[in-house]
């Protein structure tokens, strides 16, 4: 079946602005200038179209919390920063297709009345900055943005704005705090952006891959859209996969995709002919899915969420059964300490002393009472009590391989020594 | 040492303040234009960047140390950052961190004492698919073995 996102990838200068417009780029623009931006709004709220960036929250919806009456401007921001350990979806956009996420813009600029739109990409994606820089201009240059596009009375300038290494920035208010030029530090919520973001003025942050469905959404209607996917997660995800598997890379998969079939049909299997023993379906954040309960798990937002788990950004990775989760774990956690932006205790140093305990229990050196440390140390960490999620999304990670892999936990801590045949002994995280 | 942009820069950095709404939020943009043009971040353009946006040397310095890309000392012309993050360490991101460091003779976080390479470790950087992988500069090489990584050594002078 013809996907939605990926469906001109293999052509040949798709990048190109004349290549990409023979294959239907910017078709929509006509049709939308007819609607009204609530029409534009409602036809997306149909679509049933979530938020691909990891929450999986209604676009349209999201939209309507604009203020109505508001006097101030409007900000639309794609959220290019794409940092979970796992993703790379968004980069294959850009690179692949950059036109059809300018277009997802523009629509969704027309429909929630903004004028001025900011790409925040991640700063190491600079050679996609480029390719977005020039698809920018060439769409300029043919009237798609700049002044009173294609005749319609609305205008719409955008412009990119290159983050500088720090995963917090996809957090859609610490976002805002870095294209306001500060310390990427989240904000509390409510206000939500929508009501008070970039400048205190109304903002919608929207996942580059998001943005990117909205020119089909317009060109075929709500209800073409809903033919893909399940009823409560219409459409296709692109999942980014890597690990063990023989053919990693970004795939588009119908919503609802068994992970079996994924796996077996998509990836090639798990490499070297080794057995599964695990999966991460959505990105570093969540928790992992044994191999028994990956095959009994789709890959939507429902069924991930009835496997405890979440489909998140479609970070997939595969562990064949030689991974050592707890030193998987510790990398993981790693990751979290070093990129908590530091603004709440429980986060700061949370982070920090999972890290610690994990290394503790990897190398050898772990007590019995560490697993019981761990738990407590997450459940300190999460529910709210801190500004935004990111404490959480260690916290979600670690129960779910301590839940699921305790066993392994606990082997090292009886054995004191990691019972895997870790060739790398002595390298550390 | 003092700094000041050159004409070209400073044409682009006016051009920058035109896109936002409040001089502050130029300062990401501006902060990478002294990298571009110095290879790091020096106290001094700290200083001068303040004057410019009518901040404080202190938020700029507060702003600039957050992220991990803006370089606060001079380091190697050839900025080697390994992706050491979860899914490269699934395909051998360890390997390679060894590989460069026996070849360069060097530690992480250390520069070759002729200033060509400095070696990082960095998390994630949505490279998951081609792992191992390293930036180097501006550049992502991926799918690495050791073979490859001598070919891309040897270009780099």
């Amino acid at each position: 079946m013809e996907m939605i996102l990926s469906k001109n990838w293999s052509v040949k200068d798709q990048r190109k602005i004349d290549v990409a417009m023979k294959n239907g780029a910017y078709a929509s623009l006509e049709k939308i200038f007819k609607m009204s931006p609530e029409q534009v709004t409602e036809e997306v709220k149909l679509s049933g179209l979530r938020g691909r960036g990891g929450a999986g929250f209604a676009t349209g919806m999201k939209w309507t919390f604009v203020p109505k009456e508001t006097t101030r401007p409007i900000y639309l921001i794609n959220n290019l920063d794409e940092s979970e350990p796992g993703t790379f979806k968004d980069r294959a956009i850009v690179e692949k297709d950059p036109h059809m996420m300018i277009e997802g813009m523009i629509i969704a600029a027309y429909a929630i009345k903004s004028h001025t739109a900011y790409i925040y990409i991640r700063g190491e994606y600079h050679k996609q900055w480029e390719i977005i820089e020039e698809a920018l201009k060439e769409a300029a240059k043919k009237g798609f943005l700049g002044k009173n596009i294609l005749g319609s009375g609305f205008d719409l300038n955008i412009y990119q704005h290159r983050g500088a290494g720090a995963y917090i920035c996809g957090e859609e208010t610490a976002l805002l705090s870095s294209l306001e030029g500060g310390r990427g530090y989240p904000r509390i919520k409510p206000p939500f952006p929508a009501i008070a973001g970039a400048w205190g003025c109304p903002t919608i942050v929207n996942n580059t891959e998001t943005l990117t469905n909205l020119p089909f959404i317009l060109n075929n209607g709500a209800a073409a859209f809903k033919k893909f996917g399940t009823e409560k997660s219409p459409g296709t995800k692109l999942i980014s996969a890597s690990g063990h598997i023989n053919r990693p890379g970004v795939y588009e998969i119908e919503m609802g995709l068994p992970i079996r079939t994924f796996l077996e049909e998509h990836l090639g299997g798990v490499w070297k002919g080794q057995k599964l023993k695990g999966v991460v379906p959505g990105g570093s954040s969540f928790a992992p899915l044994t191999a028994e309960e990956a095959y009994q798990t789709n890959l939507d937002f429902e069924s991930c969420a009835a496997a405890e788990t979440s489909l998140g950004s479609g970070g997939f990775y595969v562990m064949d059964e030689t991974t050592c989760m707890v030193r998987l774990l510790q990398f993981t956690a790693k990751f979290y300490e070093h990129e908590s932006c530091g603004q709440c205790t429980p986060c700061r140093e949370g982070t920090g002393w999972v890290s610690q305990i994990v290394r503790r229990i990897e190398s050898g050196h772990g007590r019995e009472r560490d697993l019981a440390l761990l738990n407590d140390v997450c459940k300190n960490m999460m529910n709210g009590r801190t500004i935004c999620v990111f404490a959480d999304a260690l916290a979600m990670p670690v129960l779910g391989f301590l839940k699921k892999f305790g066993n392994e936990f606990e082997e090292h801590i009886k054995l004191g020594r990691c019972p895997h045949s870790v060739s790398l002994r002595g390298l550390r995280a | 040492m003092a700094f000041e942009f050159t004409k070209e820069n400073l044409q682009k950095f006016e051009e920058t303040l035109k896109r936002y709404p409040q001089k502050r939020a130029a300062l990401l943009p501006a902060l990478w234009l002294v990298q571009e043009q110095q290879g790091w971040v020096s106290k001094e353009s700290m200083e001068y960047l303040a004057k410019l946006l009518d901040l404080t040397p202190a938020f700029v310095y507060e702003t600039a140390t957050f992220y991990t890309m803006y370089n606060l000392k001079p380091i190697g012309r050839h900025h080697i950052q390994v992706c050491n993050s979860v899914c490269c360490s699934l395909r051998g991101s360890q390997e390679t961190v060894a590989t460069l460091k026996k070849k360069l003779e060097i530690e992480v976080g250390e520069s070759t004492s002729d200033g060509r390479f400095h070696l990082s470790t960095v998390e994630c950087l949505g490279s998951c698919g081609t792992a191992p992988m390293m930036q180097i500069n501006d550049d992502y090489y991926e799918d690495l073995n050791e073979e490859k990584i001598d070919k891309i050594l040897e270009k780099l002078k």
